[in-house]
């Protein structure tokens, strides 16, 4: 996953053609387009030489619509004058608004065609390539007029005796690369991209097989130990040996991708219409290519080749791409969404819409539920950009297909002629995430509004002009990621700056009523409405816009948002703060000397695959499980409740029934890992992890600190506490843990699903929760009383359990004692919890959704606690502790800062 | 004392416009001519640059004047001093002596008033516009690959404007009133190669300019994507100049208030041009608008340009006395994820 990356690198490479890109360890997969290659198209080839250049343009303009987001070109062939092609072609795509709003990377083996073009772009491009290969003198002398020409470059891993062709060749020359750069040139860290060779592999030459390893090998060392540093290459190098097959070439390329990124490439010369979505490949064939790709078999190549042979020529393809023609409606558009299939979606949109009856049922429904697909997919690294830009393109093309129906249905219901009112739609600079907007869009339509949607990344002059110029009636923000947040603020002081007072509307996935309330409320004197979602957004809107009732609507809105003002900042007043320093000093006093430093029965990881889900099921907690329905109570006490208690018991019965089934048929699987290490904590909150043979360093765990002023006796709380000193001299011991019970509960709720049972569905993925807690609860139990066996004696009841009443603690990053998420990743990599089926998204959350992990701590002192807010100084020196910006830090620690 | 440190303590005022002060004083064409320019075959009127050796009396009078308005930094009279621009007057063999005259005489104003007012430092930054041509946009609509002209050729002018003003004592470089990023690009990269050969360098200021409220400039790029392309060279301060009025570079300004690890520069014009082409945003207006950004800790240097006089930049830096200069925000920023 990205998110892997943050720790190692955090200075983002920018980028820029007339728009600027940059990218952080956090941004997707770069993708960069590959098309208007001389030696790797042979259409564009033909265009060059034929003198095309307008048509050839089209090329770039495609790549750049299909979402490539840096353009190589390469015009290195024997025939042609490949200096001046270069000038004349970089020329004409600066013409091309379009074209020319993405950086270029400039693409030769001949320094001086790359030289040529460097003079020929405004923006931050890439060079691609340098390399030692010709020695270092030569190396220091492009590097620095890359530098002088204010361009980043990739640095192929080739040296003066040849390209890297194992792991240790590929870390060394990059290494060295490395060092003279930033050294010798003080070349800036983030403006070297390394290209470590992809290689074919499955070619039948044994030397070969470790090829994509070590590629993936290298990639981790580079991202791990050369800072800033990004990892590129050209991916359809590797499947080089299966020219002609096109499927098994796209899941090659998917599949490398998708393990190339997991170690940390963060950009590659890719062709998007070369690629399989990563769950889509079928099960037997992407079983033979991660065998050739991490060389698992002895006989691997033979039997990817025995399978290519089985799929070769294209009439089997075609018969193979028809097959999910035969689907339900749903199915289909489904199909087309996640594949970005655009051939057949009108006929089936229309199919949809007879069977709907009301075209706004077809958008709301299989249109909506195939881009959740998408974005889930995306989320967990499936799907890469361009794929999610093309499913986009089928969203849209349906939804334009629809918008004449819509339309008709508008005038059937009779309310032609001046449409209700004006309100203007934009998702704000520097997000580029729409499909909640366009929903909104879609709604607000349909209701007869004017909808003004002037798209994504808009700047607050934009909004107010065009607001102004077009006499709208409400203005609606749409944001995605956290910092839209900040930006919708800055928005609101623009339209206050302004003077006006058009009603403002806050949405999106990060928004909140209390961010709302807290921020942007108080920046305008207009009316500001948070909306929860698209369904809100009608009748705030009307409220807001019908003379009768926008007074007391508003009135009524900035009255309650006063109130939650009120509300937080008494919470926060009352709290006064200490230096860190200071909490320091006051850590939770416990006396080593006297404690009991236990040994874990083993050191290292264990598995838990396959657990009995029966056993698990004995250690439910029904109280949370009622939550979830929002029935308010305590099992079995609920059932007596005089309002619920029928409704609760109903319920229990179904969800017994259920339960029963999942066990029986085995439906979901219940996975974990733990581990022990030694370890010890330093005078700054860390901890710090040894191996088994506790000889050498594995990781380190950052810890936060209390530091609200605390009466007297009372210390200041961090999880380090319960861990022994350096000082001490005697090593101290720490668990970690992930466990999932969420695998298979996929394919559980498709058939609720299918039959639109959103009881099942929801009792289902609560009963999953429950079971993952569940499995904690008893992993925990056993490593208490065996796996470590710090307390083999515990007798506790299920109660007792529940309650708490053990000795030690498990908390887990991102719960009140450790709000920081990103320290999630660390057990994730200790663990290797990918193994076991659990990856982590960027932004740090679990999938399956129903897993859980953490830390065990032993010492009989160790308690929970909440962290609450905490100081600069702190967040400062935890950024530097954990190696990232301080930006960056407050980002992820937003909810707990004391300060602005 | 280093401008560095001075710019950490107070906002840093720049001059105003130099051709509308020159244009008070109706100049005809022997004003523009001397000795050795007497046979010139082609006019030269209107070549303000030229007046830096033709009549240091009139140019040395108007730094005076800003600087006693209160500036801090005077720009040299050197904004059209290319082989590329004063082609137009056939004085391409003048280049050098253009900037090292221009230069000199800002210099000897500056000296002046920094031995009165030692506390209060001046400095002498050797202006550098860009030109007349452009690298990376066609002059020919119907030819959209053609350029006017190269990036090569355009180092080769820059760098004899540059060693003109570094030998005329210039103490900052000003590559200002960027319309092509390109253009700009090579002027850093004739910089660059100048300090080298030289052992010496002294700040680079940069200065783009907005065309219109597309919050582009005219090359095409956004004001970050401008910041990012200048950005593999150290520079003083990174800012925008001319073409708006100062309340409209209002957004852009905060984006590089935002993004720029740098000083951030802003000297916009007084207002827009009337119908008549004449600027009449009066003294209080621009301060009153320059005066939004510096409350809002926008900026680290402040002027004006065309329309712009001595009577602005006092207003201006009365206002700019009240503030605190503007901090630079995180270095390393990480956004959009």
């Amino acid at each position: 996953m990205q998110d892997q990356l943050l720790n190692t690198s955090h200075r983002p490479l920018k980028l820029s053609g007339f728009e600027a890109v940059t990218i952080t360890p956090a941004s997707n997969f770069v993708n960069i387009g590959e098309r208007t290659n001389v030696t790797g198209s042979a259409k564009f080839l033909k265009l060059i030489k034929e003198d095309k250049f307008d048509t050839a343009l089209e090329v770039a303009l495609d790549q750049v619509r299909g979402g490539a987001q840096v353009i190589d070109v390469n015009m290195d062939e024997g025939m042609l004058d490949s200096k001046s092609a270069m000038v004349r072609f970089l020329n004409l795509m600066a013409s091309e608004p379009e074209i020319a709003a993405v950086p270029v990377m400039i693409d030769s083996s001949k320094w001086e065609v790359i030289e040529a073009g460097l003079k020929c772009l405004q923006g931050k491009g890439i060079v691609n390539s340098i390399s030692l290969k010709g020695g270092e003198e030569e190396f220091i002398r492009q590097a620095k007029l890359v530098k002088r020409y204010g361009a980043a470059t990739v640095v192929m891993a080739f040296d003066e005796d040849g390209q890297a062709d194992t792991y240790e060749r590929r870390i060394s020359i990059c290494k060295r690369a490395y060092d003279i750069l930033t050294q010798q040139i003080n070349f800036p860290s983030e403006d070297i991209i390394f290209d470590p060779n992809i290689f074919p592999v499955a070619t039948g030459i044994d030397e070969h097989r470790n090829y994509a390893l070590d590629f993936f090998r290298a990639t981790k060392w580079i991202k791990e130990n050369l800072p800033n540093a990004h990892v590129s290459g050209g991916v359809s190098n590797v499947s080089f040996s299966f020219r002609g097959n096109q499927l098994v070439r796209e899941a090659m390329h998917s599949v490398f991708l998708f393990h190339a990124i997991k170690n940390g490439m963060d950009m590659g010369i890719v062709n998007p219409s070369m690629l399989e979505v990563y769950d889509e490949i079928p099960k037997d064939l992407l079983e033979r290519v991660e065998d050739v790709l991490l060389n698992r078999r002895e006989d691997s190549t033979e039997r990817l080749l025995e399978f290519a042979e089985t799929v070769k020529g294209s009439v089997k393809k075609k018969e193979a791409d028809d097959e999910w023609r035969s689907g339900t409606v749903e199915e289909r558009l489904n199909h087309a969404l996640v594949k970005g299939i655009v051939d057949f979606v009108e006929v089936d949109t229309e199919e949809a819409r007879l069977k709907y009856g009301r075209p706004l049922f077809v958008i709301e429904g299989p249109l909506m539920k195939g881009m959740n697909i998408v974005g889930d997919l995306f989320g967990a690294g499936k799907m890469f950009l361009p794929q999610v830009v093309k499913s986009a393109r089928v969203m849209k093309k349906s939804v334009a297909y629809l918008t004449p129906f819509l339309e008709e249905e508008k005038r059937l219901s009779g309310v032609v002629g001046k449409p209700n009112a004006k309100i203007l739609l934009a998702t704000v600079k520097g997000d580029v995430h729409d499909i909640g907007k366009n929903i909104v869009g879609v709604v607000l339509a349909c209701n007869n509004y004017e909808v003004i949607d002037l798209g994504v990344m808009v700047p607050p002059e934009k909004i107010i002009e065009a607001a102004k110029r077009l006499k709208v009636d409400v203005v609606g923000l749409s944001g995605l990621i956290t910092p839209s947040l900040d930006e919708m603020v800055h928005v609101a002081k623009e339209m206050e700056h302004e003077k006006m007072d058009l009603p403002l509307l806050i949405g999106g996935a990060t928004t909140s009523r209390i961010h709302t309330a807290v921020k942007i409320d108080p920046m305008y004197s207009g009316p500001v409405v948070y909306v929860l979602d698209a369904s809100r957004s009608v009748p705030v809107a009307s409220e807001l816009i019908s003379p009768d009732t926008r007074k007391a609507f508003q009135e009524k809105t900035k009255q309650e948002y006063e109130a939650m003002r009120k509300d937080h900042a008494s919470r926060q007043e009352l709290k006064s703060y200490i230096s860190l320093a200071e909490a320091r000093k006051n850590k939770v006093k416990i006396d080593w000397d006297k404690s009991n430093l236990v040994k874990p029965s083993f050191l290292g990881k264990r598995h838990f695959l396959n657990y009995s889900l029966a056993e698990i099921a004995k250690y439910i907690d029904w109280t949370p499980f009622f939550q979830t329905w929002m029935l308010a109570g305590r099992y079995p006490k609920i059932f007596e409740d005089s309002v619920v208690g029928k409704e609760a018991k109903k319920l229990f019965d179904d969800a017994q029934t259920m339960l029963h089934q999942i066990i029986k048929e085995n439906s979901l699987q219940a996975n974990g890992v733990i581990a022990f290490y030694p370890c010890h904590r330093n005078e700054t909150d860390d901890v710090i992890l040894f191996d088994e043979t506790d000889q050498n360093e594995l990781t380190t765990f950052h810890f936060l600190r209390q530091q609200n002023k605390k009466a007297q006796n009372l210390p200041n709380f961090c999880l380090a506490d319960f861990i022994a000193p350096e000082t001490l001299g005697q090593r101290d011991y720490i668990g970690m843990f992930a466990v999932t019970t969420g695998i298979g509960l996929e394919k559980l709720i498709e058939k609720f699903k299918a039959d639109h049972d959103d009881y099942s569905e929801i009792m289902a993925k609560a009963l999953a929760d429950r079971l993952a807690e569940a499995f904690t609860e008893l992993l925990h139990k056993k490593v208490r009383k065996e796996l470590w066996g710090y307390n083999t004696e515990e007798h506790l009841s299920e109660e007792e359990l529940i309650d708490e009443k053990y000795q030690g603690i498990r908390p887990a990053p991102g719960y009140p004692a450790c709000p920081d998420h990103t320290e999630k990743k660390i057990i994730f990599e200790l663990l290797q919890a990918e193994e076991m089926g659990i990856i982590l998204t960027e932004s740090y959350a679990m999938f399956p959704a129903s897993s859980v992990s953490g830390y065990y701590f032993s010492h009989p002192e160790s308690k929970y606690f909440g962290l609450g807010k905490i100081e600069k100084d702190q967040v400062t020196e935890y950024a530097q502790r954990k190696g990232m910006s301080l930006t960056e830090m407050e980002r992820w620690l937003a909810p707990n800062l004391a300060y602005n | 004392m280093n401008i560095n440190e001075i710019l950490k303590e107070r906002i840093l005022v720049l001059d105003g416009a130099m051709g509308t002060m020159i244009q008070r004083h109706k100049l005809e064409e022997k004003d523009f001519r001397n000795e050795s320019l007497k046979d010139h075959p082609h006019p030269l009127k209107g070549n303000n640059d030229l007046l830096s050796i033709t009549r240091p009396d009139i140019i040395k009078d108007i730094h005076r004047q800003y600087f006693e308005a209160g500036a801090d930094i005077a720009e040299t009279n050197t904004f059209g001093s290319t082989t590329v621009a004063q082609a137009d007057y056939h004085l391409e063999h003048l280049v050098y002596d253009l900037n090292f005259a221009g230069a000199k005489i800002a210099r000897e104003v500056a000296d002046e008033f920094s031995q009165k007012e030692p506390n209060k430092p001046r400095f002498v930054a050797g202006s550098m516009g860009p030109t007349t041509k452009l690298a990376s946009m066609s002059p020919d609509v119907n030819n959209p690959g053609f350029r006017a002209i190269t990036f090569d050729q355009l180092v080769v002018a820059f760098k004899e404007q540059a060693k003109g003003l570094m030998d005329g004592g210039a103490d900052l470089l000003l590559i200002e009133t960027i319309t092509d990023t390109l253009n700009a690009k090579a002027a850093l990269f004739a910089i660059q190669e100048l300090f080298e050969e030289r052992g010496k360098s002294i700040p680079i200021m940069i200065s783009g300019t907005i065309t219109d409220a597309s919050g582009r400039i005219l090359s095409g790029q956004t004001t970050e994507a401008f910041l990012i392309s200048v950005s593999h060279v150290p520079l003083l301060s990174i800012g925008l100049n001319c073409a708006l009025g100062a309340s409209a570079l209002r957004p852009y300004l905060q984006v590089l208030d935002e993004k720029a690890p740098f000083m951030v520069s802003a000297h916009p014009n007084a207002g827009l041009p009337n119908e008549f082409g004449q600027y009449d945003q009066t003294p209080d207006e621009m301060a009153f608008q320059v005066e939004e950004y510096l409350k809002e800790g926008l900026v680290n240097i402040v002027g004006g340009c065309c329309g712009s006089t001595p009577d602005h930049i006092q207003k201006i830096a009365e206002a700019a006395k009240k503030y605190q200069p503007r901090k630079i925000k995180n270095m390393a920023v990480v956004e959009n994820f």
